[in-house]
């Protein structure tokens, strides 16, 4: 694929200046410390998860709640390479996201059951939740319409001569939503610092890939708006990080946009009333085995003996303590006073 | 402590469900993500998952066993160490016993909280205009220009973005002359890519940047509908207050000439159904200049609706430094005692005409120019129908679900006993816009509707 980028990019552009080509970088050399910190922001991520899966079929949590349990490497990655003032946005399934961007598991967890101290004193619930204040923009249950919201985040950013980048995700089903080409068309124009994060984990919903898309190499889809993309294995984290520190620095230095597809896996399904008919059994216990994203640098962390048993224990009981936590909050907070029903529709 | 496993909720509906079979048995290890047994709900079959490690205590519901109310125990997983015998026995569920206890605290579970009643708007008044305020003569379409390059020097975080705003200098030249002072950066031509460009207008917004946003017509928001509706009018509810979306999207509406079904169509009705957004949509051009700065002002998603054939009319402008008007207010344009004739936009011109006629058979018509469709001004119909005790409705809108019938109902139910005659509402007639010059005609309201009307409610007829 990166070879497609290069022959069109290779034809001069309308400013007269050939667009370097791109090639996956190989995965990055993570240090003791970023493997501790990646294990531990990932297993957050799949700990909350779980107990969120819990707490809906105890009958907590209502609606709709899409969980991102597989897909932890892509988030954890994507936060390793960023700075403070640098935007995220995505869809629903969006757990994995806040807690990357720092989050309060307390305030996640309370807004998916619908309590006052959720993140949207909760009347947004697990598919619209927000905070301006870690510029965690959304949180957004429309297929493809957080594309040209986090389009227009990259456009403030360049109308304001900031060099903050926008992470906008979305997933296969997405790509194929036509507002998100008029997006790729408009961030490849105006050369906009936005990052499109696609997370293709084979299934939109219950179709596949090859059931739904013509061109089933998501970043090859920006090829007619001349927007470079790669291809990244999505599973582990340390490629996810080299991609990522790619693409930030190719925003950053104001050539526009840029597409990383990141294969990926979720394990549960679609949401939770899927019984994910869909796949084998087998396709799903060979990803956990194989390339789990937590497995995998566990493994690293014991062979390097940069951790024991003990240690990752510990690091385990933190993490289900935090989570443990947050499920109490979100459980004994108080619902939104019913005064709440008429606050906050205008300014 | 051994760990009960409930029966879990598996849908957004479901309150129970049948266990069709287990697939660990009394004994068995289990570890999380192992299934464990499988359940019917009412969409699907679905399996349940463990979350935890240990051992199979007990089974508390056999397989086969239909009608298991959510939360029930259906098993026992023992931890390393513990004993089958430590384990509850089965009891009868308690479902939703936990959510109910939480959400007691803000109401008792018994009573459901009386539904608040929602705030009363009220609307403030129009800025005194000082004695001796020179009047200028101004097109519409002037006064659109000058809101915007005035709200535009004021505020850097101003940006007008839209099909032909820039080089052009607009499709029906409101944005003329703006390039030339505010430069490509802050005038910007966007291509053919409605839905694409209202979200990035609204992304930007987020961020805090107040983008105006034009529609060559608001015929092509269809495309945008979604980002309109879904990412601007709602996210401020969504995230409890913690950020909105600052935006105007301006643009011509409703049936210009001669261009038949698919350019001809008033959105009044359409956006004033949104809670979350204001829609403006005013006659003169003073209210054009005056609420447009409002809107670019106000921290609100706004959808400002013009009309093609009122952009080149001339209306008196007060000069002053910073006309503003206030949005949801509506402005009596003429005072009368007789019928309240209400309208607003481009239902003025039948308004203001059939006045004109009714006022040489010996009428006294009070006039009510909306301007604002959402919040609508309620107080000063009420206070004009209570002494009037007629009312009259003009749009060139659809008729069903119109802005004139969610009126009509307010005033029956509110100030029934003032009434004198039933509410007669005027729309545009009940289809597509056709092209034919005759037909196109027929089609729109006439000012000879506007006075049968007021005839018929004040008995003249």
């Amino acid at each position: 694929m990166a070879t497609n980028a290069r022959k069109t990019s290779a034809r001069s552009r309308a400013d007269g200046k050939a667009q370097p080509a791109l090639k996956t970088p190989p995965p990055a050399s993570f240090t003791k410390e970023q493997d501790l910190k990646a294990y531990r922001d990932m297993l957050l991520i799949r700990r909350f998860e779980e107990k969120a899966g819990q707490l809906y079929g105890m009958g907590f949590i209502g609606g709709f709640c899409h969980l991102y349990i597989g897909q932890e490497a892509v988030v954890t990655g994507m936060a390793m390479a960023i700075k403070e003032g640098d935007q995220m946005i995505t869809a629903y399934r969006d757990h994995g996201h806040m807690l990357a961007m720092d989050m309060d598991p307390r305030g996640v967890m309370a807004e998916l059951t619908g309590r006052r101290g959720g993140y949207s004193r909760g009347k947004g619930g697990s598919m619209h939740m927000f905070s301006k204040e870690k510029n965690f923009y959304g949180g957004h249950g429309i297929v493809g319409a957080q594309v040209p919201l986090g389009t227009g985040l990259a456009f403030a950013n360049k109308y304001r001569g900031n060099d903050s980048v926008s992470l906008t995700y979305f997933g296969d089903g997405a790509a194929n939503q036509g507002q998100v080409y008029e997006s790729f068309n408009m961030a490849s124009l105006w050369k906009l610092p936005v990052i499109y994060v696609i997370e293709n984990n084979r299934y939109a919903m219950g179709t596949a890939v090859t059931r739904s898309s013509a061109e089933t190499n998501f970043s090859q889809r920006g090829v007619s708006f001349r927007i470079p993309g790669i291809q990244v294995d999505g599973m582990d984290v340390r490629a996810v990080k080299s991609a990522s520190d790619l693409a930030v620095e190719w925003c950053r230095e104001g050539n526009g946009p840029i597409i990383l597809e990141m294969e990926t896996y979720r394990y549960r399904g679609h949401s939770m009333s899927d019984p994910a008919k869909y796949r084998s059994k087998d396709e799903v216990q060979k990803m956990r085995s194989e390339h789990d994203p937590i497995e995998q640098v566990k493994a690293r962390l014991l062979d390097s003996k940069w951790a024991t048993e003990d240690d990752l224990k510990a690091i385990d009981k933190e993490v289900r303590d935090i989570v443990a936590d947050s499920a109490d909050f979100a459980q004994t907070d108080p619902e939104p006073d019913p005064s709440e029903l008429y606050t906050d529709v205008l300014i | 402590m051994p760990i009960e496993i409930l029966m879990p909720a598996l849908s957004p509906t479901m309150e129970e469900g049948n266990l069709s079979k287990w697939l660990k048995k009394e004994g068995d290890a289990v570890s999380p993500g192992d299934v464990i047994a499988e359940i019917e709900t009412d969409k699907a079959t679905m399996e349940v998952e463990a979350v935890d490690e240990g051992t199979l205590g007990k089974i508390l519901v056999a397989e086969g066993t239909e009608g298991v109310k959510v939360n029930t125990p259906i098993a026992v997983l023992l931890q390393e160490g513990e004993s089958a015998d430590a384990a509850p026995a089965a009891k009868p569920a308690e479902p939703d016993a936990a959510p109910k206890a939480a959400a007691q605290e803000a109401a008792p579970a018994s009573t459901p909280a009386p539904v608040p009643a929602a705030p009363k708007f009220e609307a403030a008044a129009d800025p005194d205009i000082p004695a001796g305020t020179e009047m200028v003569p101004t097109t519409v379409r002037e006064a659109l220009r000058d809101a915007m390059a005035e709200e535009m020097r004021r505020d850097e975080d101003v940006f007008v973005m839209g099909e032909e705003v820039a080089e052009y200098q607009g499709a029906y030249k409101i944005t003329q002359g703006l390039l030339q002072e505010f430069g490509p950066r802050r005038v910007v031509d966007t291509p053919i890519t409605e839905h694409g460009f209202a979200g990035v207008g609204i992304g930007a917004s987020f961020a805090g940047l107040k983008p105006i946003v034009e529609f060559m017509t608001f015929n092509f928001a269809m495309q945008a509908i979604d980002q309109i509706v879904n990412s601007a009018a709602k996210t401020l509810y969504m995230a409890g207050g913690q950020m909105g979306a600052p935006i105007v999207f301006r643009g011509p509406n409703g049936a210009a000439a001669r261009v038949a079904a698919q350019h001809s169509q008033c959105y009044a009705a359409w956006y004033g159904h949104i809670p979350g957004l204001k829609v403006v949509m005013p006659y003169s051009a003073a209210d054009a200049k005056g609420l447009l700065k409002a809107a670019i002002r106000d921290p609100n998603p706004i959808i400002f609706l013009e009309n093609e054939i009122l952009y080149g009319q001339t209306f008196d402008v007060p000069k002053m430094d910073d006309f503003v008007l206030p949005i949801g207010k509506a402005r009596i344009h003429k005072q009368g005692k007789d019928v309240t004739l209400v309208s607003f936009g481009i239902g003025m011109v039948y308004a203001v005409k059939a006045e004109a006629e009714l006022r040489a058979m010996g009428l006294d018509v009070e006039i009510i120019d909306l301007r604002t469709i959402r919040p609508l001004d309620f107080d000063t119909i009420m206070a004009s129908v209570r002494k009037t005790n007629r009312l009259v409705v003009v749009e060139e809108g659809f008729p069903q679900s119109s802005v004139g019938d969610f009126i009509a109902n307010r005033v029956q139910r509110e100030i029934f006993d003032y009434l004198d005659a039933p509410v007669i509402t005027i729309a545009g007639k009940d289809v597509p816009m056709p092209y034919a010059a005759n037909l196109e005609k027929l089609a729109l309201p006439s000012v000879a509707e506007v006075v049968e009307a007021v005839k018929a409610v004040t008995y003249r007829s």
